[in-house]
């Protein structure tokens, strides 16, 4: 080329140079940045954590400890009153924080080590073992969970591990399923290719290609399915069939002061009782699902067209 | 209707469009970023104007903004746009649509997206005119049928009566154009229309839309990035950049004489030549190979010889069975039949039976560099990996020989810690050859590594790998479908067509006559830098045909 | 076997699709079966109470088939099953080997026909309601309007069914006692009646599943517009009207059957806890209580009817998808 007075470099090349920032100061830029809403569930979400994890201290009376009144109303000594045999409400929701979220983290947590590993495996050998689990899984899904689970706890009968597991291994269907379709987006990337060819094997190409790909889909999944595993397992106990007393549970709190409500019109301090536990569940979730929300539109760059 | 008496009485050089100072901006990330930052186009009614540009220019945004329309995400924020008087840039929606579809049309890039999959061709070219009551869906259907005819499209009689997913990518685009000329607009826009067509079929596209957008006298904006093709489309061409006008002038005065550097820059890759050496020195062999994804076989019979120390280019047209060749010699694909030998030791057909030493030796460049890149690993793990992994260079070695690469690609030790999403369209696809190098390989195969480049930048990663090529010895097989590129650093040329080979030999030998039949058709369907060269090609094939 | 080239796609497709359903159910009535086989040894003990005799213990497992080898007893129970034969529910024996057990076939039936009658009801309010709003907030997204009803869905989704039914428990039946809270229908009400009796109920799964499907419906209908030929169809200045109904509707068939057969399938599932809330005696309520007792083959034919259900709405769905895909209407 002759007469080029326009000297071209590469390096010079126009590209969307982001100031290199520590990861610390990256999160607090986009914590910054967070709508209100974020906000909101962040911090209602850190309260019920302080709540789980201090329960003991904060709790006036134990969770198991019976008063001579059953159904007391609002007063000092029990602000929101006793249950149907005398146990202090406020007590029964404080420690309910901890066994309702501890049960359902833990289930979520199985679920995922079961479906996540499944899938991921399911995504990179595309022949026999992927074939075996989807149609299982195909099958397992045509059965509502909660219907499966009721029958299997027929079966097995409801006990704190049995529920754990039944819903893991229920819930780990849905997580299979997600974590192969993104894992597969992923496998298909020439990046990905390109390490197979090198001769790259498949444990690396997994923790290093892969991995570090599919992990921010997978933690919004994560929030998603705590949700739901939440409000399962207190759909559960408020049938009777979850977490069983003495144990406090807020699903089945709700399902033992219910016949409360209908004296809301003489004391609507009374109707309220049962709805406490069944909004502190609500809260919870809502919560969850306002912090995934954020976490899906920052993580994903994809937006509603405005 | 009033609208069509008033395209009746217009002299030809009345001016029917004039945008002054458009200004449109993008949402994206958060805000509002200016995406046309104040243009002026005028045009006058039976003229047509070429809109070229890179991507990002621009160019489709304006070409939308001469009808008055953003896409969801942008919004005209400034200036005027006058069509036939009104201003679209203040006209409501609901005002702007009596004049969409009648008076002015748009012709998109992808016919196949663009046509709703639940209708017949022919309901969908007559709909606007039939709703505007231009005239009765009778007399539509016939007018559709010869508009059909005279852009040469088969069975015209009926073809309209078939869904969109039964007829062929250029067919569709045909009738496309058809569409946009049934209400007969007084402006087409066209959207890139022959894009994302093989060069042979955007001969014959190309052909019958000049042919009947000049019958019809209708004015037209004609979008592309090929300076080529609206060379033989275009009255004037407007050259555009990151959204300001570059130049303007009508077209033969632009090609021959251009006066920005830019406008230069465009055409290259065109410029850059390279003496053609020839080796004896066998390399690769691909002997007597079959394959097939699945049931479906792909290559039949290829058998291609490259030379040590060349660049052998495989072109063809999408569907030739190019990027299968290469996914045979990597071992991504087993061939059902035949053998690749490399320096005359046969290869395993499986990836699993090669050595390490047999991958290494073997590289490949994809053209997506986007996608050939983990987006969460920095420069240096890309680059680093392979010296780890062939040559076990770790720590400080390690990062000594990252730099020295980074040098070797033009580009410096700051780059290391980047990102892929921080780096340009032509720093990755350097970074993704310094990954090739890393393995310090005799073989590297370019799979199409430069089509997603814009021009300037495709020249130079083009530059580049000749001097590689200069310095390490390194043999190239070049795999793309751009003739332009070919010329410029071709030492050996493979046609391939239906997944055969057509014809292996020298560049000088494949590009020069005699030709087999199909190489001459592909060769002479790449649009030159020359206005008239449709018609002299046009020329020729009725010639012969007759 | 069908030949290919012979049979017209759609059908071909269909019939595939129906195959599969098919399997489906099949390996879920294994499942379903299988769980019976699954109870620990000293179940009969269980059943029958401690006192029970060994005579009546072997004549029990006789009865439930206990003696035949599995598969014997699978093919038996799918028989009976076909012919509408749930067995004998477990409930109503005793030690002494009186039997006073009832058909599983008539405890089932009167139930599902309530169950029936109040999905219908919520479907017939919330479908189309949902879908009005999940297509209006698609078309004005990130209007006000579109902001606040998607607030309240998402909220909406957050609680738990039986959260919202005690709301409106407390709100309706309570505080203001316009409506019925117990939801205790019989046979002998009049219609109307019976409409006033499950209000309650119903008005819960509509809130439930309406902020579902609408989520759904949005954001398909977004999904449709951001298509080329969508733009295409502006471009050739068609109104927002035509838009929609000429060149949107006729696509969208597929994926606004399988919003509903989602949603409808949800609703299958929520009727459970709302029918406990509402003491409803339907066939949720029916489970809940065969679980609490271990009623086995009460539990079994509970679940078999769910998962029906659930696997043929899903099937319709997608035949419906089938059937009106253009590209394999009319192929090449």
């Amino acid at each position: 080329m002759n007469n080029n007075s326009q000297a071209y470099s590469a390096t010079a090349e126009v590209a969307s140079v982001r100031l290199r920032r520590s990861r610390w100061d990256r999160a607090r830029v986009t914590l910054g940045k967070a709508p209100r809403s974020a906000w909101f569930g962040m911090i209602v979400f850190a309260i019920y954590l302080f709540i789980a994890l201090f329960a003991p201290w904060l709790a006036p009376f134990d969770e198991t400890q019976v008063f001579v009144t059953p159904f007391a109303s609002w007063d000092a000594t029990h602000w929101f009153g006793t249950d149907q045999i005398g146990r202090d409400v406020l007590s029964r929701l404080i420690y309910g924080a901890r066994n309702t979220m501890g049960i359902a983290l833990a289930t979520t947590l199985l679920s995922f080590a079961i479906g996540g590993s499944l899938g991921i495996m399911a995504a990179i050998n595309r022949r026999l073992l992927d074939q075996i689990l989807s149609r299982s899984v195909d099958v397992l899904m045509a059965i509502p969970s909660l219907i499966f689970s009721l029958m299997l706890l027929s079966i097995f009968g409801s006990s704190i591990p049995n529920l754990i597991i039944i819903i893991a291994v229920l819930d780990s269907t849905r997580v299979f399923r997600l974590t192969r379709a993104v894992a597969i987006n992923v496998v298909v990337m020439d990046y990905v290719e390109a390490a197979r060819l090198r001769g790259d094997g498949l444990w690396w190409i997994m923790r290093h290609e892969i991995l570090p790909n599919i992990t921010p889909p997978l933690i919004a999944e994560f929030g998603l399915r705590f949700c739901f595993v939440f409000l399962t397992i207190a759909a559960l106990s408020f049938l009777g069939l979850g977490i069983q007393p003495p144990t406090a549970d807020w699903g089945s709190m709700v399902r033992e002061n219910a016949n409360l409500i209908q004296f809301a019109q003489f004391d609507i301090k009374a109707g309220l009782t049962p709805l406490l536990p069944a909004g502190a569940i609500a809260l919870l979730t809502i919560a969850v699902n306002f912090i995934v929300d954020w976490f899906l539109h920052q993580t994903s760059g994809l937006r509603d067209d405005h | 209707m009033t609208t069509n008496s008033t395209s009746d009485t217009r002299q030809k050089n009345d001016l029917l469009l004039e945008m002054r100072d458009v200004r449109i901006e993008g949402f994206s990330s958060g805000r509002w970023h200016p995406i046309i930052k104040g243009i002026d186009l005028t045009l006058k009614s039976g003229e047509v104007l070429g809109l070229i540009g890179e991507s990002g220019a621009g160019k489709s945004t304006l070409g939308l903004a001469a009808m008055g329309f953003a896409r969801p995400g942008c919004k005209i924020v400034g200036g005027s746009i006058v069509f036939d008087g009104q201003d679209l840039a203040q006209l409501p929606e609901s005002a702007k649509r009596h004049l969409w579809g009648t008076r002015i049309t748009y012709v998109a890039q992808s016919a196949a997206a663009a046509f709703n999959p639940a209708h017949r061709l022919i309901e969908q070219t007559i709909e606007a005119t039939v709703r505007a009551q231009i005239s009765t869906s009778t007399e539509a259907r016939k007018d559709a049928v010869a508009l059909y005819r005279s852009l040469q499209l088969p069975e015209a009689d009926t073809i309209g009566n078939r869904y969109p997913h039964q007829v062929s990518g250029g067919q569709l685009q045909r009738i496309m154009t058809a569409m946009a000329m049934a209400p007969r607009p007084d402006l087409i826009i066209f959207d890139e229309p022959t894009t994302a067509l093989d060069v042979t079929t955007q001969v014959e596209v190309l052909a019958a839309m000049r042919e009947i957008v000049a019958s019809c006298d209708t004015a037209a904006i004609y979008i592309t990035h090929d300076l080529a093709v609206v060379a033989q489309m275009a009255n004037r061409i407007k050259v555009l950049r990151y959204g300001e006008e570059v130049e303007e002038a009508d077209t033969p005065i632009m090609l021959s004489a251009p006066k920005q550097d830019y406008t230069k820059s465009l055409w290259s890759v065109r410029a850059l030549q390279k003496p053609e050496r020839d080796s004896m020195d066998v390399l690769l062999e691909i002997d007597h190979v079959d394959a097939a994804y699945g049931e479906t076989p792909v290559l039949f019979d290829v058998s291609i010889v490259v030379p040590r120390g060349k660049t052998v280019a495989v072109v063809g047209e999408s569907g030739a069975g190019k990027s299968t060749t290469a996914r045979v010699i990597t071992g991504w694909l087993p061939q059902s039949r035949g053998e690749v030998r490399f320096k005359g030791v046969s290869l395993p057909n499986a990836l699993k039976s090669r050595s390490v030493q047999q991958l290494r030796q073997i590289q490949m460049i994809y053209q997506m560099a986007d996608t050939a890149m983990n987006p969460r690993q920095t420069v240096e793990e890309i680059i680093g990996r392979p010296l780890e992994f062939y040559l076990g260079l770790k720590g400080a070695a390690r990062e000594r020989r990252v730099i020295e690469l980074l040098h070797m690609i033009e580009l410096n030790e700051n780059f290391a810690d980047r990102l892929p999403s921080e780096l340009s369209g032509g720093q990755k696809q350097r970074v993704c050859i310094a990954r090739a190098l890393a393995a310090e390989p005799e073989l590297i195969i370019c799979d199409e590594v430069t089509s997603s480049l814009d021009q300037i930048v495709q020249e130079g990663i083009l530059r580049l790998l000749m001097c590689l090529q200069e310095e390490f010895g390194i043999t190239y097989l070049f795999i793309t479908h751009d003739i332009a590129t070919v010329r410029a650093i071709a030492d050996e040329i493979v046609v391939m067509f239906q997944g055969r080979v057509i014809e292996q030999g020298t560049k000088s030998a494949v590009l020069n006559p005699p030709y087999p039949e199909y190489t001459q058709r592909l060769l002479s369907s790449v649009p030159e830098m020359d206005p008239s060269w449709l018609d002299r090609l046009l020329a020729e094939r009725s010639r012969d045909a007759a | 076997m069908l030949k290919r080239g012979n049979v017209h796609p759609v059908l071909a497709t269909v019939l595939k699709r129906l195959g599969l359903g098919l399997f489906t159910w099949l390996m879920v009535s294994v499942i379903i079966f299988a769980s019976i086989t699954m109870l620990p040894g000293d179940f009969t003990e269980a059943v029958l109470g401690q006192a029970a005799t060994k005579e009546t213990i072997v004549a029990f497992r006789k009865e439930l088939g206990l003696d035949q080898p599995a598969i014997v007893r699978y093919g038996e129970w799918l028989l009976g099953v076909a012919q509408g034969d749930f067995g004998t529910s477990f409930s109503g024996r005793a030690a002494s080997g009186q039997d006073r057990s009832r058909l599983v076939m008539d405890l089932v039936a009167p139930r599902l026909q309530n169950t029936l009658f109040l999905a219908g009801i919520t479907a017939i309010i919330a479908v189309p309601l949902a879908l009005f709003l999940g297509l209006t907030t698609a078309l004005y997204r990130n209007s006000l309007y579109d902001r606040i009803v998607n607030a309240v869905a998402l909220t909406t989704i957050s609680m738990p069914e039986f959260f919202l039914a005690y709301i409106l428990i407390l709100l309706l039946a309570s505080l203001w006692p316009i409506l019925p809270s117990l939801a205790n229908v019989n046979t002998e009400m009049a219609l109307p009646e019976r409409l006033i009796r499950i209000a309650l109920p119903a008005m819960s799964l509509t809130l439930v599943i309406i902020a579902h499907m609408m989520r759904m419906t949005r954001a398909a209908v977004i999904n449709l517009l951001a298509l080329p030929y969508v733009e295409m169809a502006r471009l050739k200045g068609a109104t927002r009207t035509a838009v929609i109904m000429k060149h949107v509707l006729p696509n969208a068939w597929a994926p606004i059957a399988t919003v509903i057969a989602f949603n409808l399938a949800y609703l299958v599932v929520g009727v459970v806890v709302v029918e406990v809330v509402f003491v409803y005696p339907g066939i949720g309520q029916l489970m809940v209580d065969a679980v609490t007792s271990r009623d086995i083959p009460v539990v079994q034919a509970c679940a078999l009817i769910f998962a029906v259900t659930y696997i043929l709405l899903n099937l319709i769905a997608d035949i419906i998808g089938i059937i009106t895909n253009p590209r394999l209407l009319h192929p090449r």
